[in-house]
């Protein structure tokens, strides 16, 4: 059996994904294939870069309807959480479709500067064992240029600009724009949260 | 609100850590990962590590420490050396980092910038500058300074160079201010002052921390996202901790220390 499927979406951050897992003593499966995931018992999706070359690559290598299909628990990271929605103003691309909504361009404005880039305070909007013992107000490390609205999925937001979901749940569904293998304590909680969930 | 950062820098040569003054005369600090678990406990944000002997000797970064480095740190962190190709840039990133900083390559060939941007995204690319000011009084930029003896004064405009780097796809922007690096009567206000008018991506002050009212006036003055520093926290003159207290008790939002 294997216990955590990462999902080599092409982005420069899965080995520090992994790392981040094997620190809470997890070895996951790299996997570039939809075999990988058959036998699989949580996967992770993470993603940095662009929508387009990122949902290309998971089409060329029949990813998308095999995660579109998964029957455990996901966790899409940054990129990876917002190819969860169902598209992207990024290349104005069609995403995974598992939560509703479109994925817009930060906007920047006077102070506000895009990427968002930097540590900033998680705001919860629900209850959800992905975010359990994260505090309110603590502060999660996020890179990004483009974000998911605040919709009914959202358990916890974060403010740059205008307001955007920051993690996200829906059912087995689960996702965090900011980095967990690079936000310290409050990202190797959120880790090891998500290696508790239960896939109903 | 996004918190300002703290970012201890780590110069890097033959696998340790050294500092200088004003790029020169180099000092054993200590081992690399055991210094970047240091900083990571003490509440730094985010760590650069500066490969300085790697683009003066023409070779890449070595990846080895990277990937040490990348299996302990759960902060960010950037790697900044001898990056002269998209490959490079692959290898540090694959090893590992979340950023690489190109400053000497990105000078020698500009169009490089644009093709990490494209490989990798915008958010990875940093781009170092060291900046003089010139006796005519325009800010210049210098390639090379990780070796005094090859140091190259430029005709470019630092200013200039901010912009175009943006153009091509810098996700941010360091500004090493080195005439008063190592130096720390404080940051370079008017320069860095100047630069933001001009930079629309994160800025990163860089050269001349020398107390915690330095900062402050850093993040209050020139708007800088982070400031940058490398004596003041190797010689443990200034504790990241109380800097971020003394920090959000001047109003100056910060991330507390875990």
């Amino acid at each position: 059996m294997n216990p955590v499927a990462l999902i080599d979406a092409g982005g420069a951050n899965l080995g520090s994904v992994r790392y981040a897992l094997e620190r809470l003593g997890v070895t996951p499966r790299i996997v570039r294939d939809a075999d990988g995931l058959r036998d699989a018992r949580r996967v992770i999706l993470p993603g940095v870069g662009a929508a387009p070359p990122a949902m290309a690559l998971l089409r060329e290598r029949g990813l998308v309807d095999a995660v579109r299909t998964l029957e455990v628990p996901l966790l899409g990271i940054c990129l990876g959480m917002q190819l969860l929605f169902e598209a992207s103003d990024e290349g104005d691309v069609e995403c995974l479709g598992l939560l509703p909504g479109r994925v817009q361009k930060m906007q920047a404005s006077d102070g506000i500067r895009v990427p968002h880039m930097g540590w900033n305070a998680l705001e919860p909007m629900r209850t959800s064992t992905l975010l359990d013992g994260i505090a309110t107000g603590a502060q999660a490390y996020f890179v990004h240029g483009y974000a998911a609205p605040v919709t009914e999925d959202c358990i916890a937001a974060c403010t740059h600009g205008q307001r955007f979901a920051a993690a996200v749940q829906r059912g087995r569904i689960y996702g965090a724009q900011f980095h967990p293998e690079r936000s310290a304590a409050v990202g190797a909680h959120l880790l090891s949260n998500f290696m508790a969930v239960s896939a109903k | 609100m996004l918190s300002r950062r703290i970012i201890p820098c780590l110069d890097v040569r033959d696998g340790r850590v050294v500092k200088g003054v004003r790029f020169r005369d180099h000092v054993d600090m200590g081992d690399i990962v055991e210094l970047a678990l240091r900083y990571r406990n003490a509440g730094a944000d985010e760590l650069v590590f500066y490969d300085i002997t790697a683009s003066p000797q023409g070779r890449s970064v070595d990846r080895g420490w990277v990937e040490r480095v990348a299996r302990v740190l759960d902060i960010p962190f950037c790697v900044a050396g001898g990056i002269r190709s998209v490959e490079d840039a692959r290898g540090v990133l694959n090893a590992g980092a979340d950023k690489i900083s190109i400053n000497t390559p990105a000078l020698e060939q500009p169009a490089l910038i644009g093709e990490i941007a494209e490989a990798f995204g915008v958010q990875c690319v940093v781009i170092g500058i060291d900046s003089l000011r010139d006796e005519d009084g325009e800010w210049r930029v210098r390639s090379h300074t990780g070796d005094p003896d090859k140091t190259k004064a430029l005709s470019r405009r630092t200013l200039d160079w901010v912009v175009e780097a943006q153009q091509r796809g810098a996700g941010e922007i360091v500004l090493n201010c080195m005439a008063s690096d190592g130096v720390r009567d404080g940051y370079d206000l008017a320069q860095l002052h100047a630069v933001r008018a001009v930079c629309a991506v994160p800025l990163v002050a860089s050269g001349g921390a020398g107390a915690p009212e330095h900062f402050a006036a850093v993040f209050r003055e020139a708007d800088v996202d982070a400031a940058l520093a490398a004596s003041v926290f190797h010689s443990g003159a200034i504790a990241i901790p109380e800097l971020k207290r003394y920090l959000q008790g001047q109003g100056i939002e910060v991330r507390d220390v875990d």
